[in-house]
């Protein structure tokens, strides 16, 4: 009976705490709501939302319900993510790989990259693309042209949109190329398993993935024209670019700040990991004969991704997170469309707060969910 | 192996190929360095394309003379180790030694040639460079918002104070530095407080502060009497419970005065601000998160379920959100959830929100600490005998912290770096006040250098933290 108490004991005087703690809340938020004449509910997603928002990736305006406007900030929040994570994780390999270079002034480099993005905050690096870099651009009508085709003006850039014909066949193709590769790949492997020979795998995917795109123009009738963007006047001061497609400067500024901030962190993941692998894996490898190439490939890469991977991923969690410092500067993501606007107009607080939280929540706990898991299955089996 | 040195030096012929090489080399640089100080272009007879390449064309034929596996001189030897390993790094150093020359002379223009200092107006502001007479005439707005120029000498005193009080450890005798841990954990966050409240604020505390105080004596008094088995948990409940009875079932009374010092006038915290306020919150927050962040990573790994799951919960729940969402629940969301009289100062929510948030990336980071002791620890203190708290308290909790000085500190950082974000809810640290300054129509055009000065700020401030993390490190690693 003793030892039985002792286990229940601190279980339940902590539960206990907790209970008393969320029933406290509640029941202030029940009486608060009365006074107030709020009614709980979630009702209000399908109600016309009466707002515009600037820039969104699917139809949206006024008309459209709440629950719409949601779905436009969510899809905002997402694209400026995944453009974020491209570019910082292409940076962020380069500068870590650059800081193990034996080049002095390289190392340096990279050495003072890091320190300078890293140590500067986030928000305040945003504010500065945004207000005092961006702002330094040359207006519509005095914009040059960047290869003839880009405009890069304070307005936002423009960008030459893709015209596609038959686009499902050139997309077929892709898909039956990276088909094509695994197959080939697993081939390789068997042959090399039981004959000891080696297939050039490598120049063989990047022939296919290059090929069949390829012929899918030459014979799929896929054809692809651009459409680049052309000034135009709306008034004696006042100037456009029309057709194309236009970033927003607020896209820009955000996600070139998030990405030369995150870069900072990746790099020192990849110099970590690639540091984290021993001396010995390298000489070990070198004596039983393999090409320097393939150390990298067969010892060295796979150890460090080991090392890398999974702060990588937390790195992407914080981007993703951190992209909701757009609301700050008026970039229509789900802080700004959903908990900025939606709530003023609203007022359900409590509703609009949970659901944006919720959003988030869920984004980062699938992700670490799937970073666990891949992380059993990498982990070294220790007995 | 080919025996062909295509152009290649070796010991013999080393001279006419260092002449040659460096003459190159040096050529280079001083048609990128000529061109970019005094705007002359050496090669502009040539079209346009090769006199924009020729530079990084001489220089890198001038480096390929001289690459030598080795000369013997030593300057060459460094040289070519370190910058001028094979082609690729000579052309990558190249560049790099160009654009440090090409970006030299706007910045230093920018920043001290033609930027002004003089003056209090805009008038004076007309060069190209920065504008510092704007930082100059704002200054004080920016260290200390919208706190009142008279009385700012109480910022200034109380954080003098402060820095002393807390630059005891350094100067602490080996008798009293084992009591450095209960004065850097109640005593000076005490003091601070006091002097937050009596002295920056300098207004009436009105504050429930001395039932808490009747509660926490009553309840000390009475924990000498319960079994050491139950005292965490007492200390948990019954302090809490005697300051709600006091309030509530025995004085009725909404407050009580607690006085205030005579001379100095109320300063509500919507006018604090600047860069101040920066520290005030990052101090109180690291004060709060970090005992909050150990509890819940020794709950974590505890072996009751449901306390376990709670901390799961909690850490999950607030490292799942972004702080922006965290600091508009704090403004919007949690006065809904308080008895309607009762009324918290925003700037305490801002700290109560930052806390928990940061706890939870604490409670991470030391959870890995405790995860990286060996077994054996736990066992050892286990066969002395030792019950859960005095093993960790002595023998698992000293060793694990040691291990998470540079996570911690990372996490402070990242704490110090995330202040800016309380504009959430209407307080205006350095970023906010510049954005409120860029506003200014006396001011309008400035903010670039108002960004510029914030950003070195913050550099400093971090980059000083972070070394000094890493001196931290060094100092307490231990082998094993």
């Amino acid at each position: 009976m003793n030892f039985k108490l002792k286990d229940i004991v601190p279980q339940l005087i902590t539960v206990l705490a907790v209970v008393l703690v969320f029933g406290f809340f509640t029941y202030n938020a029940q009486i608060n709501m009365e006074n107030r004449g709020i009614d709980f509910g979630y009702g209000f997603l399908s109600q016309e939302s009466s707002f515009d928002v600037q820039f969104s990736l699917i139809e949206y305006d006024g008309s459209h319900s709440y629950f719409r406007a949601y779905l436009v900030g969510l899809l905002n929040t997402i694209l400026v993510s995944v453009i974020g994570i491209i570019i910082a994780t292409i940076l962020g390999v380069i500068v870590g790989i650059a800081r193990l270079s034996p080049n002095y002034l390289i190392n340096k480099f990279a050495a003072f990259y890091v320190e300078f993005f890293r140590n500067i905050p986030l928000l305040l690096q945003i504010f500065f693309w945004y207000f005092a870099a961006l702002r330094a651009l040359p207006l519509p009508q005095d914009a040059e042209a960047i290869f003839g085709v880009f405009f890069l003006t304070i307005k936002g850039l423009y960008v030459p949109a893709f015209i596609w014909q038959n686009f499902n066949i050139f997309f077929y193709s892709i898909i039956a190329a990276i088909i094509a590769i695994i197959v080939i790949r697993a081939h390789a492997k068997k042959v090399q398993e039981n004959q000891g020979k080696q297939i050039p795998v490598f120049l063989i995917s990047i022939g296919l993935i290059f090929i069949l795109p390829l012929l899918s123009f030459l014979i799929g009738g896929v054809r692809l024209s651009f459409e680049v963007p052309v000034l135009k006047q709306l008034a004696t001061t006042s100037f456009i670019y029309e057709g194309g497609v236009s970033l927003p400067p607020e896209l820009i500024a955000l996600t070139l700040s998030l990405s030369l901030y995150t870069a900072t962190f990746i790099a020192e993941c990849v110099r970590a990991g690639i540091q984290g692998v021993g001396k010995g894996q390298k000489e070990a490898a070198a004596s039983i004969g393999l090409t320097p190439n393939q150390v990298l490939k067969l010892v060295i890469m796979p150890q460090a991704l080991r090392i890398i991977i999974p702060p990588t991923t937390n790195q992407y969690l914080n981007l993703t997170k951190n992209s909701s410092l757009a609301a700050a500067i008026a970039y229509p993501d789900l802080v700004l469309v959903f908990a900025g606007t939606a709530l003023m107009q609203t007022g359900k607080a409590i509703e609009i707060v949970s659901i944006t939280m919720f959003t988030y929540l869920t984004l980062s706990i699938s992700i670490s969910i799937l970073m666990n898991w891949y992380n059993k299955k990498i982990a070294i089996q220790e007995k | 192996m080919s025996n062909i040195n295509f152009l290649k030096p070796d010991r013999t012929n080393l001279n006419t190929f260092l002449y040659l090489g460096s003459f190159l080399f040096f050529i280079s640089i001083l048609d990128v360095f000529l061109n970019s100080f005094f705007r002359l272009n050496l090669t502009g007879f040539l079209p346009n394309f090769l006199s924009f390449l020729l530079p990084l064309i001489l220089g890198f034929v001038g480096l390929y003379f001289i690459r030598i596996e080795y000369s013997g001189i030593k300057n060459l030897d460094l040289l070519n180790k370190h910058i001028n390993t094979n082609n690729f790094n000579a052309v990558l150093s190249l560049l790099i030694i160009f654009i440090i020359i090409k970006s030299l002379p706007p910045i230093l223009s920018w920043f001290v040639i033609d930027a002004s200092f003089a003056g209090d107006t805009k008038d004076v502001c007309t060069g190209s460079g920065a504008c510092w007479t704007y930082i100059k005439v704002w200054m004080r707005r920016f260290m200390y918002g919208m706190y009142p120029n008279a009385e700012q000498w109480r910022i200034n005193l109380s954080f003098v104070a402060l820095v002393l009080l807390g630059s005891v450890g350094y100067f602490a005798t080996d008798k009293f530095k084992k009591y450095l841990t209960l004065y850097y954990v109640v005593i000076y966050p005490l003091i601070a407080f006091l002097f937050i409240f009596f002295f920056i604020s300098g207004g009436p505390v009105f504050f429930d502060f001395s039932y808490g105080i009747i509660a926490a004596i009553l309840s000390i008094i009475i924990g000498f009497f319960i079994p050491s088995k139950f005292k965490f948990y007492y200390f948990l409940i019954v302090p809490l419970a005697l300051y709600v009875i006091l309030k509530y079932f025995l004085f009725f009374e909404e407050y009580i005065e607690l006085g205030k010092l005579d001379g100095l006038n109320w300063v509500e915290t919507g006018a604090w601000g600047g860069l101040s306020l920066t520290f005030i919150i990052s101090f109180f927050c690291l004060i709060f998160c970090f005992p909050i962040g150990m509890a819940f990573a020794l709950g974590r790994r505890s072996e009751f379920p449901l306390i376990r799951y709670i901390s799961v919960g909690f850490i999950e729940f607030w490292r799942g959100v972004p702080l922006i969402t965290v600091l508009f629940m704090s403004a919007v969301m949690f006065p809904m959830f308080l008895p309607e009289d009762f009324f918290i100062d925003k700037l305490v929510r801002a700290i109560i929100a930052i806390s928990l948030f940061e706890a939870a990336y604490v409670a991470e980071v030391i959870r890995g600490g405790l995860q990286a002791l060996p077994r054996g620890q736990y066992e050892a203190a286990k066969s002395l005998g030792m019950g859960y708290w005095k093993m960790h308290i002595f023998v698992i909790l000293p060793q694990a912290l040691k291990l998470v000085i540079p996570g911690i500190a990372n996490t402070f950082l990242a704490l110090v770096k995330d202040t800016p974000l309380i504009f959430v809810v209407g307080l205006l640290e350095i970023v906010g006040m510049l954005n409120l300054a860029k506003t200014n129509p006396k001011w309008l055009g400035f903010a670039m250098e108002g960004y510029v000065f914030a950003a070195i700020i913050f550099w400093i401030i971090c980059y000083a933290m972070s070394k000094y993390s890493y001196n931290l490190e060094q100092k307490y690693k231990t082998d094993r």
